[in-house]
């Protein structure tokens, strides 16, 4: 009894995870870029099986404000296959390594044109069920500036200066106090001497008429 | 001789109340249907909704805001050397730190007054006037300076 439903513990463990495998696609969420910059779009998946020889990758564009998709990249059977009627053509790159699940492209020379949302949708025989994921392009003329980056790059540094003048305050009370002291040591130093010369001034002469007597 | 003292830190303290209340309420520039400061702008819409947005990512209001919230910063600090510097200081010595924080708040709200009258245009749309937090902050500017020029020759006794 126990070792039948060992067994059959064993087998449905290893039958239902293959049934409910599921390939995951992975894309950023937004990119953003310059008009004329080249950008990568990055394309890889998750699958429990090893990377098939028939692994495909493809790509769709769809521009903000259309319903439709066009197809801009297909990779089967080991070729990559590039737009070359479409709004990409001789702008699209296969940069992509699909040994280690890397389906990425590349886009040259953004145009305002190219703005919209880009879908990938890799397959990984016999892992093929799976939901193609979306990465958003927006180009930008010029790169705006984030909200309270001046406000706080101000801030910053007019309290930095503000504690560097204090601190180069106090580290010249403290120089200058140091000094100060080493002067007066030397100047009681020249005076004790010069006092000693003055007191050895008079004696030599007293002891040769105290010798005689 | 007390009747001074709670002079001078009242004004210092009215200065830095309308600071705060300068830079804080939203209401730099009214027009019929919006008002709009540093910080975002506010609208009533056609069907009587009240929608406010962040105000815009523009250089100049960016450089504004930072005006003046540093010279919130340097009013207060100025505040406490003066608590600090009336009991450290020696007889006969003036509140020459405590002054000079108070000036340089003061000039800060001048530039940030300035700077907002001369590139308001460029973020709030449409014909606006004034509202009252800009005229506050007009006037802040000559009580902490008036207040930081009393603290520089002012001479502590006993």
């Amino acid at each position: 009894m126990l070792t039948f439903l060992a067994l059959a513990s064993v087998v449905l463990l290893g039958i239902v995870p293959e049934q409910s495998q599921a390939i995951v696609i992975y894309t950023g969420w937004e990119r953003h870029a310059l008009v004329g910059s080249d950008i990568r779009l990055s394309c890889s998946f998750f699958s429990w099986r090893w990377t098939s020889e028939d692994v495909t990758f493809s790509w769709t564009y769809r521009p903000d404000g259309s319903r439709d998709s066009i197809s801009i990249f297909h990779y089967t059977g080991g070729v990559p296959y590039v737009d070359n009627k479409g709004p990409f053509r001789d702008r699209l790159e296969f940069v992509g390594n699909p040994g280690r699940r890397d389906g990425s492209i590349l886009l040259k020379n953004l145009e305002f044109t190219d703005n919209g949302t880009f879908t990938c949708d890799a397959k990984n025989p016999p892992d093929i069920v799976g939901r193609p994921s979306s990465v958003r392009l927006l180009v930008f003329e010029k790169v705006p500036i984030q909200a309270g980056v001046i406000t706080g790059a101000i801030i910053g540094v007019v309290l930095g200066l503000l504690v560097l003048i204090v601190v180069i305050y106090y580290l010249m009370r403290f120089l200058v106090a140091r000094r100060v002291f080493s002067l007066s040591v030397s100047k009681h130093g020249k005076k004790k001497k010069e006092g000693s010369q003055q007191r050895q001034g008079p004696v030599p002469p007293a002891d040769p008429s105290k010798i005689k007597v | 001789m007390l009747l001074l003292l709670l002079g001078i830190i009242l004004l210092h303290l009215a200065a830095l109340v309308l600071l705060f209340v300068s830079t804080i309420v939203s209401v730099w520039s009214t027009s019929e249907t919006s008002t709009s400061d540093l910080w975002r702008n506010c609208s009533t819409a056609v069907n009587g909704e009240y929608h406010c947005n962040p105000a815009s990512t523009g250089e100049w209001i960016q450089a504004v805001q930072a005006v003046m919230i540093l010279s919130i910063i340097f009013s207060c600090l100025s505040l406490l050397l003066f608590f600090c510097q009336l009991f450290t200081l020696q007889k006969g010595g003036r509140f020459f730190l405590t002054g000079t924080f108070q000036i340089l708040a003061s000039l800060f709200v001048m530039s940030g007054a300035i700077i907002y009258t001369v590139t308001s245009h460029y973020w709030v749309l449409g014909t606006y006037a004034f509202g009252y937090s800009y005229i506050l902050a007009w006037v802040a500017f000559p009580l902490a300076l008036i207040s930081g020029l009393i603290y520089v020759i002012l001479r502590k006794r006993e």
